[in-house]
């Protein structure tokens, strides 16, 4: 029997153990939602086509599985641009659908016809133009194999409406083999075995873990690497989660507001195991100056990774699990080495850094501090909670004192760093772990890029809680116009706001105030007790700073502590 | 140093755009780039020349790799390599000089392939290195017009069975 173009496209979505899409419709793409409609796959109606893709993205973030999009062609395509460059930066494997103009009116200039495969090229893992009902299945085979496989990221598959309603014969593709495209998931045993033999010669090693550890399911791996070895491990933004935040060896998130241990650990170190990670500038700081001592081990799916910022001893291109599991075998050989008395003075100069110059804040009678809300947040949900994060001040405090214990646990923009991320990534978590407590840990400005998202999380009734750090300001970049730019706040001040209180309940939502610190944990405790959507509003510290800080391009060692 | 890259590239719509906007993305440059269908239709070859110090050319390479539409990258100019490019310069040529310019095109194995009372065009081929010193001698005598095609490349056969 022929199968419509949308036919063809649902019955693939399925194959490919959709249950869920996002999504937002249009002109271009009806013909897909009337198939879709009478499908066992859910949808979830957004109110902003971007909010569709960050949401996508965190879905794919809790599940491993792939996250995914429909909207329609044009304003509906551009909208989810800033989405899909997030998913790309953080390589989070989501496909996007978007409709077109019917294939004869490409280049046209049609109405909502906009060249979304040109605009997406450099932000997509891949993208398609499907000419040809013919092409549908096979094109959806291979953007999830590729949005899933090797290092994961976005695809987008742009569908004109013609095709979406032209017939054809329905195969699906069971296998895929693509000529020019073959990850490497296997690690080179001559590489490990050098990398195993730099770790057996150092003493002062350090693990820097990225977000390729969450992405290839190699926590486990890290930490029996670590533990067995007993080397000192911190982690990106990304890789937060991927080794336990409560862990002995643990020092600390890296670079620009990383703490003092870390940053200190890493400039000290003799050998350097990076494994998930790209060296990103906000990590390195002042390249030259940045493990200036170390070897370097670097272990990473993608080979573009790999000597792109950083010189590397030891290159290799694998999938994190493999190559970790496969040192820690190497490792378990070496029967003979104490690893606690080899590295006993390291781990006791790491400990001292910490002790010197731990996390900390000021406390201020009668007002509320920032990193004093994330610690009662990590208390009263016992570090089980999924936390979002938007991105500024709240996203660096919020990744400073919680301490994740399990991957796939924090979901923030780490890559692209867009304001808008946290809430609608937080409704995408909740739907992906509907028995989790999901906080989107929030500024006042960043909360406003997306806020639209509230009646998407009523109409689904996600209990997600918000938690805005009001500040009443820009404040990531207020403090850099404070440190850098002689207190100049040009175009920082959101002194106009909404009563948040009064706005959760416009949505049907509920609305919590905290002014005073004595209100932080009542409030918390009530939030957590209502099974609804909760805006919780922190009015904190105007200028509270985060500290430790790295002024940009400065070395790591040189940071503004509190 | 400048680098020769073959580039066996899927024959699809777009692929070119993704090797020209991962140049300009990036912010390496292409100092040429010849594209055609090979022998197999369903595949192009580009013949692209850069230049960079060690780790622009390694990045280079390795992202054109990443590249989902290519299916290989060689780097020719790592060893023994022909290359060519071929050129039309349109020069004037009145009186005295029309023999200047058929000696000058006699010597480099040139052909005359348009004729017109005040000017001749020639064909011409020949490495970088050639190109570059025709031109140069034939400036002086008014070239009007150049179109180059740019390089295409290819490494050596062994000589040694
Ligand atoms: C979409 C977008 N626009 C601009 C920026 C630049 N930016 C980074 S942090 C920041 C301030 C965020 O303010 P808020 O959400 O109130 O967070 P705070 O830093 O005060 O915690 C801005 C404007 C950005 N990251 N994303
Ligand atoms: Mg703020």
């Amino acid at each position: 029997m022929k199968l419509t173009g949308a036919q063809i496209l649902i019955e693939c979505l399925k194959k490919e153990g959709v249950d869920l899409i996002f999504g937002f419709p249009g002109g271009a793409v009806i013909d897909i939602y009337d198939e879709l409609m009478k499908s066992s796959i859910r949808h979830v109606l957004v109110r902003h086509e971007q909010a569709a893709v960050h949401a996508a993205d965190a879905y794919a973030r809790v599940t491993g599985k792939v996250g995914v999009v429909l909207v329609t062609s044009g304003p509906g395509a551009t909208n989810t641009v800033t989405g899909i460059a997030s998913a790309y930066g953080d390589s989070i494997p989501v496909v996007v659908m978007t409709g077109q103009v019917p294939t004869k009116l490409i280049g046209n200039d049609a109405f909502q016809e906009v060249d979304i495969v040109g605009i997406t090229r450099p932000c997509t893992k891949h993208n398609y133009l499907v000419k040809s009902v013919k092409d549908v299945a096979q094109t959806v085979k291979e953007a999830f194999h590729l949005a899933r496989s090797g290092r994961p990221g976005p695809v987008l598959m742009d569908l004109p409406k013609d095709v979406m309603v032209d017939r054809t014969e329905f195969k699906y593709p069971e296998a895929i083999k693509m000529r020019t495209y073959n990850p490497t998931y296997e690690a080179h045993v001559g590489q490990i075995e050098k990398a195993g033999k730099l770790i057996v010669q150092s003493s002062r090693p350090v693990l820097y873990a990225g977000g390729g550890i969450i992405a290839s399911n190699a926590a486990e791996e890290l930490t029996e690497l670590a533990t067995l070895a007993q080397i000192p491990t911190t982690a990106t933004l990304m890789g937060l989660g991927g080794f336990p935040g409560t862990h002995p060896l643990w020092m600390g998130m890296l670079g620009m507001h990383g703490t003092y241990c870390s940053n200190m650990a890493v400039a000290n170190c003799d050998l350097l195991i990076a494994v998930g990670a790209r060296f990103d500038d906000r990590v390195t700081g002042k390249l030259d100056a940045f493990a200036s001592h170390a070897k370097i081990i670097h272990i990473d799916i993608d080979p573009t990774s790999i000597s792109k910022n950083v010189r590397v001893d030891v290159p290799i291109v694998a999938d994190c699990k493999n190559a970790l599991g496969k040192l820690v075998t190497f490792l378990k050989r070496e029967k003979d080495i104490n690893w606690k008395e080899k590295h006993e003075e390291w781990l006791a100069q790491v400990r001292d850094w910490d002790k010197k110059h731990p996390l900390s804040y000021k406390e201020e009678k009668g007002v509320i501090k920032p990193q004093y809300v994330v610690e009662k947040l990590y208390e009263l949900t016992k570090g089980k909670a999924i936390i979002t994060t938007e991105v500024g001040q709240n996203q660096m405090w919020a990744a400073q004192f919680y301490k994740f214990a399990e991957p796939r646990s924090l979901m923030t923009s780490g890559g692209l760093g867009v304001m808008g991320y946290g809430f609608p990534a937080a409704i995408g978590a909740q739907l992906a772990a509907p028995d989790r407590i999901v906080i989107d840990i929030a500024g006042d400005g960043s909360i406003q890029m997306n806020i639209q998202e509230m009646a998407t999380a009523m109409e689904q009734r996600l209990p997600v809680k918000i938690a805005i750090l009001n500040n009443q300001y820009l404040g990531m970049v207020r403090q850099w116009q404070e440190l850098f730019y002689g207190k100049r706040y040009a175009a920082t001040s959101l002194a106009t706001a909404p009563d948040f209180v009064k706005l959760a309940e416009a949505y049907g939502a509920v609305g919590l105030r905290a002014t005073k610190p004595e209100e932080v944990v009542p409030v918390i405790k009530k939030a957590l007790k209502t099974p609804n959507l909760v805006i919780m509003e922190f009015v904190i510290a105007h200028e509270e700073k985060v500290y430790p800080m790295v002024p940009a391009g400065k070395a790591t060692t040189e940071m503004l502590l509190v | 140093m400048k680098h020769t890259y073959s580039v066996l590239v899927e024959n699809k719509p777009g692929v070119l755009s993704r090797v020209a906007g991962l140049f300009s993305g990036r912010g390496f440059n292409i100092e040429s780039l010849c594209v055609a269908e090979t022998l197999d239709p369903e595949l192009s070859l580009m013949t692209l020349v850069t230049r960079g110090d060690e780790q622009i050319i390694e990045q280079i390479n390795k992202q054109l790799n990443k590249l989902i539409n290519v299916l290989k990258v060689v780097d020719v100019s790592e060893g023994d390599f022909v290359e060519r490019e071929m050129v039309l310069v349109k020069v004037k040529a009145e009186g005295n000089t029309r023999a200047e310019v058929l000696r000058m095109t006699d010597i480099f194995r040139g052909k005359i392939v348009d004729v017109s009372p005040k000017e001749y065009t020639i064909e011409l081929t020949g490495d970088e290195k050639k190109v570059r010193a025709v031109l140069e001698l034939l400036r002086p005598l008014g070239i009007k017009e150049v179109a180059r095609t740019g390089t295409i490349a290819m490494i050596r056969s062994k000589k040694t069975p």
